[in-house]
Order: structure tokens, then sequence, then C-alpha cells
């Protein structure tokens, strides 16, 4: 996906929230994102920046077990950014 | 005498599906070793699992008010430790001291939290500290040395809770 794509995608639904985890490792974006998604409502966005390579495993996984949903992932320049749903109901 | 069945429906319901659950056990008192059953744990909460730790023998120091922040890489018989000596040097007066600051120092450079900030991290977000009631006995320490949350019990408590867990680990 490109970013012109990734944007466009994400534009309906905006992001409620920007979380940069850019230089922390493993466990501290999941357990950094873990803490805004529970205080999000369901259908809620959350927008994660992270530089650990090992999120690129890490927080599809982490979106799975919690029931969220990973609607994109983009890498650039070293970062990857992920756009994740709260899951459940509202 | 006729039975009815007034709400099948309800019966129908299933019953709400159970939380995942990891067990650990943190049986080792070395800095190094510290940080894999506090990673694990804050992580499986945060996937939305229960988690506990049993620290026994020497893993209790994590628990160690006077000790947590004290924790230390061997440098003897720690061939991928920090400062790799041949076991000849490794007994060198400040070779422990050494090792230990040098991995303190990847942690900080990492932005990895401490043992006791880790140690607030998973109690906060509410991993089930077991601290063997054993370990104390036999090596004198009391409850007021211990970090506050920690559940003093035997093998037996923490069995019970590791009988219902998906996922279970010695360290």
């Amino acid at each position: 996906m490109t970013e012109t794509q990734h944007l466009r995608e994400n534009a309906v639904v905006p992001e409620k929230e920007t979380l940069d985890c850019s230089g922390l490792l493993c466990p501290l974006p999941v357990y950094q994102a873990a803490l805004v998604l529970n205080r999000l409502t369901a259908g809620d966005r959350l927008r994660l920046i992270t530089t650990d390579p090992g999120a690129l495993r890490d927080v599809p996984a982490m979106a799975r077990q919690r029931g969220d949903t990973l609607h994109s992932v983009v890498e650039e320049e070293g970062r990857q950014v992920f756009i994740l749903e709260k899951g459940g109901t509202s | 005498m006729t039975l009815t069945r007034t709400n099948p429906v309800s019966e129908a319901v299933s019953e709400p599906a159970r939380r995942r659950r990891i067990a650990l056990v943190a049986s080792k008192g070395t800095l190094d070793q510290a940080y894999p059953p506090l990673i694990l744990a804050s992580t499986a909460v945060s996937l939305g699992w229960e988690a506990g730790i049993y620290f026994t023998f020497y893993g209790l120091d994590i628990l160690h008010k006077d000790r947590f922040e004290k924790l230390k890489v061997a440098s003897l018989a720690n061939p991928s430790g920090p400062i790799q000596l041949p076991n000849v040097l490794g007994v060198v007066p400040g070779a422990t001291a050494a090792a230990t600051k040098v991995m303190r120092n990847w942690m900080s450079n990492s932005n990895m939290p401490t043992v006791p900030e880790f140690l607030d991290m998973v109690r906060d977000s509410g991993v089930h500290l077991f601290a063997c009631a054993t370990t104390m006995g036999v090596m004198g320490v009391e409850a007021e040395d211990l970090v506050e949350g920690a559940d003093i019990a035997g093998a037996a408590a923490f069995l019970d809770y590791a009988a219902d867990a998906d996922v279970t680990l010695f360290v």
C-alpha cells in the first residue's frame, strides 16, 4: 500500500489518537498501545508509530489476541505506522 | 406432572469467552534473568490475558525492596555476558560490577525500564505476583521486605493458578 492509498483509505475514519513509540523496544510499544486501546471506545482508531522491527510481527499479533482490527501498516524511513481499531461492542 | 421449558433461549447462551492466562516461574536473581518474566508478563496483560509470576528461590530478589535495584550480571561462567572473560579472570574483583554496569547501560540506552520500574508496570496492569513462602522461610525474608502487592503463597496455590493457564514457562 502506498502512502497515498493509505491516507485515502483512512481519511474516512480519523484516528482518535496517535501514539509515537519511536526508539522503544519490546514490550513497550505493545504495552503502551494496549494502555491507550484500553481507554478508547470500540470503533475508535489509534495511529501507532514504531521503530522496533519486531513490531511488524508484534502489533498484528497483539491485535489478533485482543480482538482489535489492524487496518493498515506502512513502512517508511525506518519506522512503521499502524492504524488499529479497537474491537468489541461499544 | 408436565415439565415445561420456560426459557429455552437462555439455555443456549454460551458462557463468555474465558481470558487466556500465562503462569510464569521466575527462579533466578540476576539482572539479565529478571527481565524475561517481566517482559512476558507485561506483554501478556497487554494482549488481554491474565498473567501471574511465581517468584521463587533467587528469583524472589526481584520482589525484594532492598535487592531489586542491585541485581547483578555474573562475570563468571557466563560466556554470553556483556564482558566476555575467561573464567580465570571472571573471579577478578570488580568483574561482576563491570558486567553489571555494561548491561545497565545497554538497558538505559535502549529506553528499557529498570527492574523496579518494570515491577511497577506489571503490578499496575494487574499481573499477579506470587512470593514463594518456602523461599522466604529458608532465606529469612519477611513480608515487609517485599514490594507492595506481593501474594505470599506456596506451590499448591501457584499450581492452582497455573492449572487454568494456557501458557506456562519456567525462567
